[in-house]
């Protein structure tokens, strides 16, 4: 699947599936979230304030401009986390539904 | 006294050798960082299971890549080393972490902050499109990870990293449609005899030029960057510069990389109520600190690129510097002889980045110059058209007023990528000199913290 | 020569800036002095909280006054300072299941002043607000509270009284005081003076470094809120939420602003410096208050602080304000001590001390806020 950024190397690691807004997504062992999520798609959230989608920043922890929900309601940030197995993740605001979920 | 308590923050350069000074007389120090690995992040480590081999990842770099990385290796089992730990505030000789949600305040007796930079921005209309990243992101990007930040990349900006990162790519397979270098060509010849101090340097900067000319990658200088233009949901697919001569022209690209030099990570300096000085080479607020390192604040020392932007190198010999320093103040023996000679190479190296910075100026008049609808703070789009309004209605001229009114800087970043830019546009607007607009006051916890902090499961 | 007015406010926190707005109304000239820029400590740095419910019952017409002006205040002041009417509920834990009846009691008392309480239990308290943590057994609904952003507030105040000729001077510290035949003389920290024949003292936590200079001190203490933010986060929670509780430490509050920012505050408070204009939350301040809110609204427990905050506010051993005439000098009024209780009230204390003032009199109960009380 084509996404925002490109491998140059280093593709032979083991793969790890993850769901990204309900749709399995082939990661390598070792590739950050953010990785994973950008090799198959093009953005990573929604800007709050209207000004359209991102696709992370600095890359460094830092900016903080990738931060993602997981459906349970959780926040992570994707340069700063690893690609798991089993990670279920949004590129969408949950609405105003996430305060029931505790 | 017995057994000290020193706490060294931050596994790059300066940190590592810190520690390694500390380890070699006999204190066991505790090290904190936030990444998985030890190296900072211009000899950022690849995930274990990656195969590139030093020279591929490093290149010129490689043998005090590995150097470093052995050092830090050999020194674990010397060290309390807190890997994925914010330091998220210090109080009352406490430094306060995070892993996860775990939470543990932890005493110290010296304090060594080695929390290394950041790039420094200016915005450029646009630059809040997806696939915009940062010129020391787009390396992370490669380094880390093999990956680069889009299909077809222009390098836009100035600063020793712009030609390094790009020929890397280059280097890398990855296709690279332009570098826009925004220094004009004759303040590097300006700068000559300053970046004279470390020849070996200069010559560096000279290769990767040349690579980058026999590889095809159009290199334009002296340009002023106009817009990065692409949609709100897809992203970035052009850049749009003018030339010295005036000339508009279009590149087109799927990513760009952009940066000004670097910025230090002055955060924990401020909370542990450092004094900040005004640098009026690099327009930014520098915590004080004196030829070994030791801050206003007694028991804290500050080394490397956290405390003023001077190198790896120099990170590596002012992290030693700021240990001797702490050991020494704590009543412990110190060889002066090694310190003499630390103190030598740090100003050697002062010498080069006086020079780097009059290569690469900081951009400050294209604050000025930012349309009103160009975004500046990331985090809060706050727009430049924003700021000046607030100004206009309630006559704020001070960073911290402007924030509160405007919401600049008010986001998860704390102003990391907008502060500086935005002190720019207030000084330009208000016709005043920037250092009058003063800097954004710290405040913990210095990246988001979990509520979730310190709950038992 | 000093520059002279009919009165000099000294402090431009809400107080200050809401009265010279008042003061000017009435057609009296104003000089309004503020140490450093307007509003920028406890009416900048508090919670934001707009609510009449679970002021003593005595504070409730000033806080019917003053939600009168919340609600004009865009038209007002010209600039929007955020005031949302979402509501606002207080709720009790299980462990002290007696605050159900001091809720009910309250509730009846307050409706005789125009306060209407809904009680809520069980299903219909969850049902409602669903965000509740398992501790929580009932709270306490104010349809008509609500809050806005203080660190626009006092600002707006005083522009729009400088807009109808307010003479305001910010970095400007006052450092003696007096009165000198009919006037009074105001001199700040570079040596400039000011004359009027009447001066108002609405400097926050250091008003008995002034009220003192005319023989009647106060036993103000400074104290410094306990204040954090999240990122912004889908806007989902509507009213602010506060915790009826003997306990300092269990005494949170939070509020969802429109942006989707959730501001938190509460629990034990950390020092705060009046000389240095400081304060900072202490670390193991926000632990605390962190726990508190997990309890208080599970689903917080996912989100992340991105700032905190403090500053200096001024508490009185009752709670209660100094507010109206010295007692011992003609010409001379108080307004200060709000004990982390003055943002709603702010603007109906400014309208009420510049009708005092202006009209020498006022249907407002002032007397459990008389500085005498304090006399020895």
């Amino acid at each position: 699947m084509s996404g925002r950024f490109v491998r140059l190397g280093e593709t032979q690691r083991p793969p790890v599936t993850l769901h990204v807004d309900g749709q399995p997504v082939t990661a390598l062992e070792g590739d950050t979230l953010m990785v994973a999520m950008l090799s198959s798609g093009g953005t990573l959230r929604q800007s709050e304030f209207g000004d359209g989608r991102r696709a992370g920043f600095c890359l460094m922890g830092a900016c903080q401009d990738c931060w993602v929900w997981t459906e349970g309601g959780d926040r992570l940030r994707a340069c700063s986390t690893l690609a798991a197995a089993g990670q279920r993740i949004l590129t969408s605001q949950p609405e105003a539904t996430w305060p029931a979920q505790a | 006294m017995a057994c000290p308590s020193i706490i060294v923050v931050g596994a790059g350069p300066s940190g590592t050798r810190a520690a390694e000074a500390l380890a070699k007389a006999g204190i066991r120090p505790i090290l904190i960082d936030e990444g998985r690995r030890d190296g900072g992040q211009i000899y950022r480590r690849q995930p274990d299971n990656f195969t590139r081999s030093y020279e591929k990842l490093y290149g010129t770099e490689a043998g005090r890549a590995k150097a470093l990385h052995d050092s830090f290796d050999a020194l674990k089992g010397q060290i309390d080393y807190r890997p994925e730990t914010l330091v998220w505030n210090i109080a009352d000789g406490h430094v306060w972490t995070a892993c996860g949600n775990a939470q543990e305040a932890l005493r110290y007796d010296a304090l060594i902050l080695c929390t290394g930079a950041t790039d420094r921005l200016m915005p450029v209309k646009g630059w809040n499109l997806a696939g915009t990243y940062s010129l020391g992101g787009s390396q992370v990007a490669l380094k880390s990870q093999a990956v680069s930040i889009g299909h077809e990349v222009v390098f836009m900006g100035s600063g020793p990293l712009l030609y390094l990162v790009a020929s890397q790519y280059v280097q890398a397979g990855a296709k690279v449609a332009a570098v826009l270098d925004t220094s004009p060509k004759g303040a590097r010849i300006k700068a000559l005899p300053d970046l004279l101090a470390l020849p070996g340097m200069l010559w560096n900067g000279v290769q990767l030029t040349r690579a980058l000319g026999k590889a095809g990658v159009p290199i334009h200088h002296g340009v002023t960057p106009v817009e990065i233009i692409g949609g709100a949901d897809t992203g970035v697919n052009g850049v749009r510069f003018r030339t010295p001569s005036g000339q508009e022209k279009t590149i087109a690209c799927d990513a760009v990389a952009v940066g000004y030099h670097l910025r230090p990570e002055t955060q924990l300096a401020d909370l542990a109520r450092c004094e900040f000085a005004f640098d009026a080479g690099t327009h930014q607020w520098l915590p004080r600190r004196d030829q070994d390192g030791r801050a206003s604040t007694a028991g804290v020392y500050l080394a490397g690129d956290g405390a003023k932007i001077l190198g790896a190198r120099s990170a590596e010999a002012s992290g030693k510097l700021a240990a001797l320093a702490a050991l020494s103040d704590l009543g412990l023996p110190v060889d002066s002889g090694e310190t003499t000679a630390l103190r030598r190479d740090v100003a050697n190296y002062a010498r080069f980045a006086r020079g780097l910075a009059k290569a690469f100026p900081w951009p400050a008049d294209h604050a000025a110059a930012l349309p009103d609808e160009a975004i500046i703070c990331r985090c809060e789009a706050v727009s430049a058209g924003d700021i000046r309004s607030v100004m206009r209605e309630t006559g704020a001229i001070e960073a911290n007023r402007a924030k509160a009114f405007s919401r600049v800087g008010m986001g998860r970043c704390q102003g990391r990528y907008c502060g500086l830019a935005a002190a720019e546009l207030i000084a330009a607007e208000a016709r005043i000199p920037v250092e009058q607009v003063g800097r954004l006051r710290g405040q913990a916890p210095v990246k988001p913290l979990p509520i979730a902090i310190g709950e038992e499961k | 020569m000093s520059a002279a007015s009919d009165i000099i406010i000294v402090g431009g926190g809400l107080m200050g800036s809401s009265a010279a707005l008042f003061l000017r109304g009435h057609g009296l000239s104003v000089t309004l002095l503020e140490t450093d820029l307007i509003g920028r400590q406890a009416s900048g740095t508090n919670f934001g909280n707009v609510r009449r419910q679970g002021r003593a019952l005595h504070q409730l017409p000033l806080a019917n006054r003053a939600i009168a002006i919340w609600r004009k205040s865009r038209e007002l002041l010209g600039a929007d300072v955020e005031y949302l009417q979402s509501g606002h509920i207080r709720v009790c834990y299980r462990d002290r299941p007696e605050l159900v009846g001091a809720m009910e009691d309250y509730a009846e008392k307050a409706r005789l002043e125009g306060l209407d309480l809904e009680l809520l239990t069980g299903n219909a308290l969850r049902s409602k607000f669903p965000f509740f943590g398992a501790d929580v057994l009932a709270g306490s609904y104010s349809a008509m509270d609500g809050h806005a952003n203080p660190r626009l507030a006092a600002p707006a105040f005083a522009r729009a009284a400088q807009r109808m000729g307010a003479n305001i001077h910010e970095n400007t510290r006052i450092v003696d005081a007096q009165k000198v035949g009919e006037d009074f003389l105001v001199t700040a920290q570079d040596g400039r003076t000011f004359r009027a024949p009447i001066l108002l003292i609405t400097a926050g936590a250091w008003g008995n470094a002034l009220s003192s200079q005319f023989g009647e001190p106060v036993p103000i203490v400074p104290r410094g809120p306990n204040m954090s933010v999240t990122e912004p986060v889908p806007y989902a929670i509507h009213p602010a939420v506060g915790v009826m509780t003997p306990l300092e430490e269990e005494t949170v509050y939070f509020r969802q602003v429109a942006r989707g920012n959730i501001v938190l505050g509460g629990s034990t408070r950390g020092p705060s410096y009046p000389d240095a204009y400081r304060a900072f939350v202490l670390p193991q301040n926000t632990m605390s208050q962190l726990k508190q809110i997990r309890r208080l609204a599970p689903a917080l427990g996912k989100l992340n602080i991105i700032r905190v905050w403090s500053g200096i506010e001024g508490y009185m051993p009752d709670s209660q304000p100094v507010m109206g005439p010295s007692a011992t000098t003609s010409g001379l009024y108080y307004a200060f001590g709000f004990s982390g209780a003055g943002f709603q009230i702010g603007p109906g204390v400014g309208e009420t001390m510049a009708e005092i003032i202006a009209r020498g009199a006022t249907d407002i109960p002032m007397e459990p806020y008389q500085i005498s009380r304090f006399a020895e």
